[in-house]
């Protein structure tokens, strides 16, 4: 039976609990329960009061293809709201293997008590000196757990910029090629972790239970019919294996949507020299690798690791959100300092979407020129440092802003916006705009109907359909992250007869629970109120859900479009 | 003077060397122009001229910007 581990990290207490009231939950759908039901809405995410919160989804464990992403879930420093970040790696697949659903972090030391490290046996938690590691950054950190711990450890750790609490701050999970460049990245978990004095967790690996489905046979026949319908979709089985996430750099700037100049204008015009296309011939030069999994069981493969000019393994995980960021954002050209960039936050454990959105902001000010990459990579490295001025990138966006006297935020409820302008791509703007989450591309990814043609056809310059797109996919997305798939499954489903019947054939046979497609639109359906809940009573109301204000006025070349819905309009997307 | 012509991802391989200036006939479709490039047809699901979503009868003239993609997504 799956247990959900309670961890004090201030009294170094624990409890292996059944999962009593969180039973038929998983991956977002249990943390953002947990957090509504325990955490008060009011509290400040570095205080005693707020939680973390850990947990493999339904299928966490199994062998169904794509299954094993997992959840971080909190208070989330950046926003003030609930926050669910997501990330590859190692953890959710291991976890059910110690018969753990989810691993909750409580209440925090004094504030200079010493980092620990925690290892978790499936019976026991224990809290070991890290001082050999605290203060590194992320690579030589997991390299001195791995030479700890040997070839098998699966880790989830803080850098610099979490352990100085910062805003942006990640938590960065072991890969299947033993790296800590998997990040739950949005919204600063990486703080709530540092607040609570916890530098890594490791999950020891010397326990792995069998896991198995129930309905043996179903399952099998199930999982055959889900590959199936991942390698006959040609994104999932060509697009993204072949060029990465980054495939989307050209599509995005021909249909006029790629935000260049911190927000000004839709196109970019050195788009090719930051396209995957550019990307995926670099990495093949150099002799890196143009696929490979974030996870074990990734059947779509969309990652990468990416060399340096001596062919030496720079950074993996580099997506189309980074190269933009830095690229068209914040107008620099070279791949090399970009990719450079994406590494730096890998080892600080920094976002890379609101670091590149807080380059951007910084280059506004007058801080850094334009499109200088040099500048901007110093500017990284001092995040974790006492140098003031890493102290205010690596809060963010906003923080930026008020440091450096900029008016032009692109955000929504205090998290940056993602590579899409809601002005030329509407569905992906009232995502933007209604998702408890702050300003986030995944909570609802309307850019599939908007320019993909994926899941049908919705124009994103108007406001017709873009509302219902929204919610559909949101509503999807919430389950989709429940079950633990990566997200990009939605690509072969949403084109695809029997893929959310296949996804609940999935959920039923392994766990051996009842579990029909509307329990599954359900389960997406109601962690989306839990997280909307949350927020309400956070102090969060429909006032929240517009984007900013220049957008409003200002017309995004080359459509000039405006951003035209007011909050009333899209409440409709919300659950 | 001709159309500006791009082709991506897995179609980069059928773009001609004068894909900056590639003349065009009065009348010329997408379709026509995939068709003249050697593309499967099928194989073309993404089309944009001067950056708005088309489709393979959208009619092409002198000066335009055409963006030519096979099924792409990411996030
Ligand atoms: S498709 Fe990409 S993000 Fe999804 S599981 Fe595979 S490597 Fe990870």
């Amino acid at each position: 039976m799956p247990r959900i581990l309670r961890i004090n990290c201030r009294t170094k207490e624990y409890a292996f609990e059944e999962v009593g009231p969180y039973v038929n939950l998983g991956g977002r759908a249990l943390t953002s329960r947990i957090i509504n039901k325990e955490v008060p809405a009011n509290c400040h995410p570095l205080s005693a009061e707020n939680k973390l919160v850990i947990a493999t989804g339904l299928l966490g464990g199994s062998t169904a293809a794509n299954s094993g992403r997992v959840s971080v879930g909190t208070k989330s420093p950046l926003t003030g709201g609930i926050k669910e970040s997501n990330s590859g790696g190692l953890f959710a697949h291991k976890m059910p293997k110690m018969d753990l659903l989810a691993i909750v972090l409580e209440d925090k030391p004094a504030q200079e008590a010493p980092f620990s490290t925690l290892f978790i046996t499936d019976e026991k938690v224990e809290f070991r000196n890290a001082d050999d590691i605290v203060g590194m950054d992320n690579y030589p950190a997991h390299d001195k757990l791995l030479a700890e711990y040997g070839d098998k450890l699966v880790a989830a750790m803080i850098g610099p910029a979490g352990e100085t609490l910062r805003k942006t701050a990640t938590i960065q999970f072991t890969d299947p090629y033993k790296r800590p460049a998997r990040s739950a990245g949005r919204g600063g978990t990486g703080a709530v972790l540092g607040s609570k004095k916890i530098k890594a967790i490791v999950l020891d690996p010397a326990v792995n239970n069998k896991v198995a489905a129930v309905e043996a046979d179903t399952f099998k026949a199930a999982r055959t019919t889900w590959v199936n319908i991942l390698k006959e979709h040609p994104v999932t089985s060509q697009g993204l294996p072949g060029f990465g996430t980054a495939v989307l750099v050209n599509v995005i700037n021909e249909a006029g949507a790629l935000p260049t100049k911190n927000f000004r204008y839709g196109q970019c015009d050195h788009a090719a020299d930051i396209s995957g296309e550019k990307m995926a011939e670099t990495i093949e030069a150099r002799k890196g690798k143009t696929t490979e999994g974030c996870h074990v069981g990734c059947v779509i493969q969309c990652s990468q690791q990416y060399n340096d000019k001596n062919g030496d393994y720079l950074t993996s995980g580099f997506e189309y959100e980074t190269i933009w960021a830095f690229g068209a954002n914040a107008m620099i050209k070279d791949l090399d300092d970009i990719a450079t960039m994406d590494r730096i936050c890998d080892d600080k454990g920094m976002d890379t979407i609101e670091i590149g959105n807080t380059v951007a902001v910084a280059m506004d000010g007058g801080i850094i020129p334009w499109g200088d990459g040099k500048a901007a990579i110093e500017l990284l490295k001092k995040v974790g440092t006492d140098d003031p001025m890493g102290m205010i990138i690596g809060n963010g966006v906003v923080a930026a802003g008020d440091a450096f006297g900029v008016d032009r935020l692109p955000v929504v409820k205090s998290q940056s916006m993602p590579a899409y302008d809601p002005r030329a791509v509407k569905g992906v703007g009232v995502t933007y705009a209604t998702t408890a989450m702050g300003a986030d591309h995944t909570a609802g990814y309307g850019v599939t109907a908007n320019v993909l043609g994926v899941g049908g056809t919705v124009d994103g310059h108007k406001k017709e359909g873009n509302v219902e797109l929204s919610k559909n996919l949101q509503v999807a997305t919430a389950a989709i992250d429940s079950m633990g798939f990566c997200l990009f499954v939605a690509f072969a489903v949403l084109d695809s007869e029997n893929g959310v019947q296949t996804m609940a054939d999935l959920v039923q046979s392994y766990t051996g629970n009842a579990f029909s497609v509307d329990d599954l639109v359900a389960l997406g359906a109601n962690a989306m109120k839990d997280e909307q809940d949350f927020n309400e009573r956070a102090g969060f109301s429909k006032v929240d859900d517009r984007l900013p204000r220049f957008m409003e006025i200002e017309p995004l070349p080359p459509h000039d479009v405006t951003w035209d819905f007011d909050e009333n309009e899209v409440q409709g997307a919300k659950a | 003077m001709g159309i500006e012509l791009k082709c991506f991802a897995t179609l980069a391989r059928f773009m001609p060397e004068n894909h900056e200036d590639y003349p065009v006939e009065p009348g010329e479709t997408i379709r026509s122009l995939v068709q003249r490039l050697g593309m499967p047809l099928d194989d073309v699901t993404l089309m944009f001229v001067n950056s708005v979503r088309s489709d393979l009868d959208t009619e092409i003239s002198d000066g335009d910007r055409v963006g030519l993609f096979p099924p792409v997504g990411g996030g």
